[in-house]
């Protein structure tokens, strides 16, 4: 009797581990189908080509127009000016710690750095609305404007950096140390051995941190939409205000756009653009990170 | 020396009652009404519900007033939900109900009745550094607001402006303040450039305009009148008229137009038999005029004898929207609401 019971209870646990296990797929699942099913409905209305090419978004205004460009202009803007910042920093931190830093010095930084990431993204918004543009950019460059894409991309660059830095520094400590004592021993030096033979050799991990880096520059939502602006458009002047999709996700939602109309399905369009762009990102830089996990065991 | 303790106690505690008791027979009605009232709607008539709110606490406390900001057309989808219990009680709004809602209301059985409560003007403004753009035009306005307008410099405004880029601050499309300046000004409705700075909070149009030399903006009038350091007003010209700037005593007496409109309320009007919706409503247009002005509000306020009407209005419940008619739009508000 009691063999009986024992084995209900293990039966029972073993379900409810497995649903526990499932959420997690079915949740990704009912992402993936909500996205789909909407922007079904809108592609019904637009075609794909006039979507992926068109230079004018405005599906508020008349006359209608839903051409992405501008969009994806503005998120690419903010993910490169932020990568441009945030990978030498980063980079150079990583090989700080991980090649001339002492070790109590290790012990300090690496936490400080965790609480870099940690703070929340919309205060990183508001630090860049109100410091970042009135007091560091615009008595250099006055032309800026109150929203612009630098300060978003300056205040997105410092966020990624924690996690550049903690993945490369990863990446270097895989490397065996025999590669580093085989510099020294050939009368390298420090910087050489840094940059001919850390650097090269664990350079697909530093892609791959460099990429997800990106994903995460992609995806932030807070600080653009504080920092940014709402103006849709093409244009290669970071001084100026744009809008990237996160942003445009936001101004919709907030609003009072009826359930139903396409100015409503535009959210779900835009959130599968996103999700698509993000999803290849990170395969991406999922296979480069197993090909460097290869090349060392 | 216990019990003497305990029988000072208790005459302590019997004449607190006795005293609470005479107090709170002495209250006016309004004290015990209990209730919520739910509003909604426009962000530009909002501070005069909001400080009508306020001030109500003091008379009500305990009448719960909710007071939202989802802009006109969302207060008005709140008014209008298929859910009756769901709905809101009053809902502000900066243009007049529109024809789709009219029918919702209509296919839903939602009575309302509409009051004006304050004149509002939208104020066009333009950085204190801006020393060649004293007033514009209608015309002017529309050919820099059109859909795929091309007009990037002052230059393109004026012949004899300076060469400065024009920067465009403005609410965005759930405003009703940006339904009501597009579709006077340009001609349709949420036909507009796409190129400007939408925001829908009004304090970051001032802060963009103050901050930028060749800014053009617009919003409400009250938010001028609490920055006039950083701003500067455009006068309105009309045909050959002299160009007119916002001031309350233009804004009511209709000098500055178009840009000038009524701010309305619209009230349910099975909502209004309830006694914590209609003490409300009484108390704010008994004390209309001393609220509208106060600085902290800053909107022009109507004629005593347009309030007295409103009230009227409410008390015989004469439902539906006078200004829904666009013959009605020009006339004054006097005419339109006047009678009871």
């Amino acid at each position: 009797m009691w063999t009986w019971l024992r084995r209900l209870k293990e039966r029972t646990i073993y379900c409810w581990l497995l649903a526990c296990g499932l959420v997690s797929i079915v949740v990704t699942v009912g992402i993936i189908w909500v996205l789909a099913t909407e922007s079904v409905q809108f592609f019904k209305h637009v075609s794909l080509w006039q979507y992926l090419s068109g230079t004018r978004w405005a599906p508020l205004l008349e006359p209608r127009s839903f051409g992405i460009l501008p969009l994806v202009c503005g998120t690419l803007m903010v993910g490169v000016g932020a990568l441009l910042i945030a990978v030498p920093i980063g980079l150079a931190t990583a090989i700080f710690l991980s090649e001339y830093a002492p070790g109590w010095f290790r012990q300090i930084a690496k936490p400080v750095l965790e609480v870099l990431a940690g703070v929340p993204t919309i205060v990183y918004g508001f630090f860049a609305l109100t410091f970042v543009t009135p007091k560091l950019l615009k008595p250099l460059l006055p032309q800026t404007e109150v929203f612009n894409a630098a300060s978003a991309a300056i205040v997105v660059g410092i966020m990624i950096v924690p996690t550049i830095s903690s993945l490369c520094d990863d990446a270097f400590r895989a490397l065996p140390r025999s590669l580093r004592e085989g510099g020294y021993a050939l009368a390298a030096t420090r910087l050489e051995v840094s940059t001919r033979i850390v650097l090269p050799g664990a350079l697909s991990g530093v892609v791959a941190a460099v990429l997800l880096a990106l994903a995460r520059a992609i995806g932030e939502t807070m600080a653009v939409t504080l920092a940014a602006g709402m103006t849709p458009k093409i244009t290669a002047n970071p001084l100026e205000s744009i809008q990237t999709m996160t942003a445009y996700i936001v101004q919709v939602s907030l609003g009072d756009t009826p359930a139903g109309t396409i100015e409503y399905q535009t959210i779900f369009a835009v959130g599968m653009t996103l999700f698509v762009v993000t999803l290849v990102i990170n395969l991406i830089a999922q296979r480069v990170m197993r090909r460097f996990r290869e090349a060392y065991e | 020396m216990g019990s003497g303790r305990a029988r000072r106690r208790l005459v302590w505690v019997l004449a607190a009652a006795v005293l609470c008791a005479a107090v709170a027979e002495g209250q006016s009605r309004n004290r015990r009404l209990r209730g919520r009232v739910k509003v909604d709607g426009s962000s530009t008539a909002a501070p005069i519900v909001m400080a009508t709110a306020e001030l109500f606490r003091a008379e009500a406390p305990r009448v719960q007033v909710t007071v939202g900001i989802s802009g006109t057309g969302g207060g008005f989808k709140k008014f209008l939900t298929e859910r009756a219990n769901l709905r809101t009680d009053i809902t502000n709004a900066s243009r007049p109900i529109k024809p789709a809602e009219l029918k919702r209301a209509k296919r839903l059985g939602v009575e309302f009745i509409e009051i004006p409560v304050a004149y509002d003007g939208i104020a066009v403004v333009v950085n204190p550094a801006n020393d060649w753009c004293t007033h514009l035009t209608i015309d002017e306005l529309r050919r820099i607001w059109q859909p795929g307008s091309q007009v990037k410099s002052w230059k393109d405004v004026r012949p004899g402006f300076p060469d400065v880029p024009l920067h465009l601050y403005g609410p965005g499309t759930d405003s009703g303040t940006f339904d009501y300046f597009v579709e006077t000004v340009v001609g349709r409705a949420r036909a507009c450039r796409g190129d400007y700075t939408p925001s829908e909070d009004d304090n970051v149009l001032v802060q963009g305009v103050a901050g930028d030399r060749g800014a053009l903006g617009y919003f409400g009038y009250s938010y001028y009148a609490e920055n006039k350091d950083k701003l500067r007003l455009v006068g309105i010209k009309v045909g050959d008229r002299p160009p007119v700037k916002p001031d309350p005593q233009s804004i009511r007496d209709g000098r500055y137009h178009p840009l000038s409109r009524p701010l309305l309320m619209y009230v349910n009007k099975r909502a209004y038999q309830r006694p914590e919706v209609r003490a409300f409503m009484h108390f704010l247009l008994k004390n209309a005029r001393r609220i509208v002005e106060d600085p902290r509000v800053s909107y022009v306020a109507l004629d005593e004898r347009l309030y007295r009407a409103a009230r009227e209005r409410l008390e015989a419940g004469i439902t539906g929207s006078p200004l829904a008619d666009p013959a009605n739009r020009g006339k004054p508000l006097e005419q339109v609401y006047g009678q009871p």
